[in-house]
C-alpha cells in the first residue's frame, strides 16, 4: 500500500439536483435531492453512509452562497455519523471532499456523503448582484471588517475585480490577449451545447465574445460565471467496499492541498498565478502519472482567467504560456483536444455550482456516462480542479488501480 | 503629499464608500491621511512592515512594532477598469489597482486609481498617495487613493 492514503479511497456515486438559474425552490430539497441521488448512484443507501463532509456550512450571507449546512442533512436522513465536519475554511471547495477521503482512509468512516449546494440564482432574483455584495450594496452604518477591510472601502467588493487584476498583471507579463482569454468561455459554451441541464447553451463566437459588455476589464460578462441554484453531492468511500458498490468506482490517486504564499487576493507573492500553483504542483508528487497522462480536466471557471491559472499550474503547460496553449481552442477541445477542458461548459455556461460541478463532471466522464458530450477514446484519467486566489483543492481521478 | 488638496466628504464629488471599521491595529493606516501621512504597522525590531497588521512581526516574532510612515510613492503593479456597478460608490467606470510600494518588496495596497485618464495607465507608471476625507461619527478617516506622480513624470 502506497504511502499516499487518498489511493485507499474512491468515489463511489455522484448525484445532482434540478439545475437552473433561478428555481425558487427550498434550498434543503435540492441539497436532498442530489444527496439521494449520489448515494442511490453508488448502489447505497441511507443506512451505509456513515460520514458527511460539505463546503461552506451554513452561511446565511451571502444569500444563496449555501443551501444546507452538515446537520441539516445529517437530521433529514436520519443519518448515523462516524465523523462529519463543515467549514468554508479548506483548500477550496474540493477540500470538504479531501477531507471525506482522509477520514475514510483513517478509517473513521467508510462511506461519506459529500455536498455542496447553492441558491445564488434565486437569491439575487431580480435585484441582481448588488443587493448580494456585502454590506447589502451599501447605506447604514456598515463597516469593513476582516480582510475585506481592504477591497470594500475601495468599491472592489466582488472576486470579478480581484481576478482581474491578476489577469491583467498575467497579460502584462506575459502578453496573454483576450482573443486567447476568450477561447475558455467559447470552448465552455460549445460543450455546454451538449449538457441537456446547462443553463446557457445557444453558440458564442469570438465577436460575441470581444463584444459582450465589460465588468472589469479584461474580464467581460462572459469571462465571469452564471449564479445558478442546484446541489451537487458525491460518495466517498474505502476501497475495502468496492464489492458493495453498483459500479467500479473511480480511484482517488493523488490530491493536491498546498497554501504555500500569502492567503491574500493582493498580497500572493505572484500575482500571476494562484495557490492553485503549489497545490498542484503537490499533487504530483503524491503520484507516479504526469500531466501527459491526463484525458479530461474539470477545472474551476468561476472566472475564465482561473481555469487558465490552473491549467498552467497543473503542468498542461508552462507558467505564463496558458495564452498560446488556448489559442485557438484546438488544445482544450472536448473531441480531439490534447486536455479536453470543461466538458460539462463549466460554471461560465453550465452554472455556478461552485466546485463541485468540476468532480461531479470528471466523474461522469471516467464513467463513460456523458452522453452527446463523452471524451471519446474511453478516458481513465482526470482531474478536478477547485478554487481561486488563496483557495485551491485538486484531486487526480483514475478509473483503475 | 502635503500640496495635495484632501477633498471634503461633504462636498458632491466624494463618493459614497464603505468604511473601514478602525481598530488599535488599523487606527493609523485610515487615519493618518489627515496629516498626509501614509502609515503602516512596522516592526521595530527588524524594519519589517506588516500589512495588514496583526500584533506579532510574521518574520521575527517581535511584538514591539509601530506605525511608521512610509514615502507615499508606489508604482502600479496591475489595474482593472471596472464597469459593473456593485455597490454605490465612484462614478462607474473607476479604476482599482493594486499598487507596490518601494519601502518593501511585495508591500502592497488594494487602491483606487485617480486624477488619471484611464487610456494612461500603464502598469509599472509611478504614482503617488492622495487621501480622500470622509467623517462617520467620531471618526475622521482618509482613504489612501493613488494618482500618476508629476514629479517622477518630469525626471
Amino acid at each position: 500500500m502506497s504511502k499516499f492514503v487518498e489511493k485507499s479511497t474512491v468515489i463511489s456515486g455522484i448525484g445532482q439536483s434540478d439545475i437552473g438559474r433561478r428555481l425558487f425552490r427550498d434550498p434543503l430539497e435540492l441539497t436532498l435531492d442530489a444527496c439521494l441521488a449520489a448515494i442511490a448512484d453508488a448502489g447505497l443507501t441511507t443506512k451505509d453512509i456513515d460520514g458527511v463532509a460539505t463546503y461552506p456550512g451554513p452561511m446565511s450571507v451571502p444569500p444563496g452562497f449555501s443551501g444546507a449546512g452538515v446537520v441539516d442533512v445529517q437530521d433529514a436522513l436520519r443519518l448515523d455519523l462516524g465523523w462529519w465536519s463543515g467549514g468554508i475554511e479548506s483548500p477550496g471547495q474540493l477540500g470538504s471532499v479531501i477531507n471525506a477521503c482522509l477520514a475514510v482512509a483513517a478509517g473513521l468512516a467508510n462511506h461519506v456523503l459529500c455536498f455542496r449546494s447553492v441558491w445564488e440564482g434565486s437569491a439575487q432574483g431580480t435585484k441582481g448582484r448588488a443587493s448580494t455584495m456585502p454590506g447589502g450594496g451599501g447605506g447604514g452604518s456598515f463597516r469593513a471588517s476582516g480582510f475585506m477591510e481592504w477591497t470594500l472601502p475601495f468599491a472592489a467588493p466582488s472576486a470579478a475585480p480581484w481576478i482581474a487584476l491578476m489577469a491583467q498583471r498575467h497579460f502584462y507579463e506575459f502578453g496573454t490577449t483576450r482573443e486567447q482569454l476568450g477561447q475558455i468561455p467559447i470552448n465552455a459554451r460549445k460543450n455546454a451545447g451538449l449538457n441537456p441541464k446547462a443553463i446557457y447553451t445557444e453558440p458564442m463566437t469570438m465577436d460575441d465574445y470581444l463584444n459582450v459588455r465589460m465588468v472589469s476589464s479584461p474580464l467581460s460578462l462572459y469571462d465571469c460565471d452564471v449564479p445558478c441554484d442546484g446541489g451537487t453531492a458525491v460518495i466517498v468511500s474505502h476501497v475495502d467496499t468496492i464489492p458493495d458498490l453498483r459500479r467500479p468506482p473511480v480511484h482517488v490517486d493523488a490530491v493536491g492541498t498546498a497554501l504555500r504564499g500569502r492567503p491574500s487576493w493582493d498580497q500572493f507573492d505572484d500575482l500571476t498565478t494562484m495557490a492553485c500553483r503549489d497545490a498542484a504542483a503537490q499533487l504530483w508528487t503524491r503520484t507516479d502519472l504526469t500531466p501527459s497522462d491526463v484525458q479530461l480536466a474539470e477545472m474551476y471557471d468561476g472566472f475564465s482567467f482561473i481555469a487558465l491559472a490552473w491549467l498552467e499550474a497543473m503542468g498542461f503547460c508552462g507558467h505564463g504560456e496558458g495564452g498560446p496553449f488556448v489559442e485557438g481552442g484546438q488544445n482544450i477541445a472536448r473531441d480531439g483536444g490534447v486536455i479536453p477542458l470543461n466538458t460539462h461548459g463549466g460554471q461560465l455556461s453550465a452554472g455556478r455550482l461552485h466546485g463541485y460541478g468540476f468532480l461531479h463532471e470528471a466523474c461522469t466522464q471516467l464513467w463513460g456516462e456523458g452522453g452527446a458530450r463523452q471524451v471519446p477514446g474511453n478516458p481513465e484519467v482526470g482531474v478536478a480542479c477547485a478554487g481561486g486566489g488563496p483557495l485551491a483543492g485538486a484531486l487526480l481521478l483514475t478509473t483503475h488501480r | 503629499m502635503s500640496d495635495t488638496a484632501v477633498p471634503d466628504a461633504t462636498a458632491p464629488e466624494v463618493p459614497f464608500r464603505i468604511l473601514p471599521a478602525l481598530t488599535d491595529l488599523n487606527r493609523e493606516f485610515w487615519t493618518a491621511g489627515a496629516r498626509g501621512e501614509l502609515r503602516f504597522l512596522r516592526c521595530n525590531a527588524c524594519g519589517y512592515y506588516n500589512h495588514p497588521p496583526t500584533m506579532i512581526c510574521p518574520v521575527c516574532h517581535s511584538k514591539d512594532l509601530a506605525p511608521h510612515s512610509v514615502s507615499g510613492k508606489a508604482t502600479l503593479h496591475t489595474y482593472t477598469v471596472n464597469h459593473q456597478p456593485w455597490m454605490p460608490g465612484p462614478e462607474l467606470p473607476y479604476v482599482i489597482a493594486i499598487v507596490e510600494l518601494p519601502e518593501q518588496a511585495g508591500l502592497r495596497l488594494t487602491t483606487n486609481v485617480v486624477n488619471c485618464p484611464h487610456e494612461d495607465l500603464v502598469i509599472g507608471m509611478p504614482m503617488r498617495v492622495t487621501f480622500e476625507h470622509h467623517s462617520d461619527g467620531d471618526d475622521e478617516i482618509y482613504i489612501p487613493l493613488f494618482e500618476p506622480d508629476p514629479q517622477a513624470r518630469a525626471s
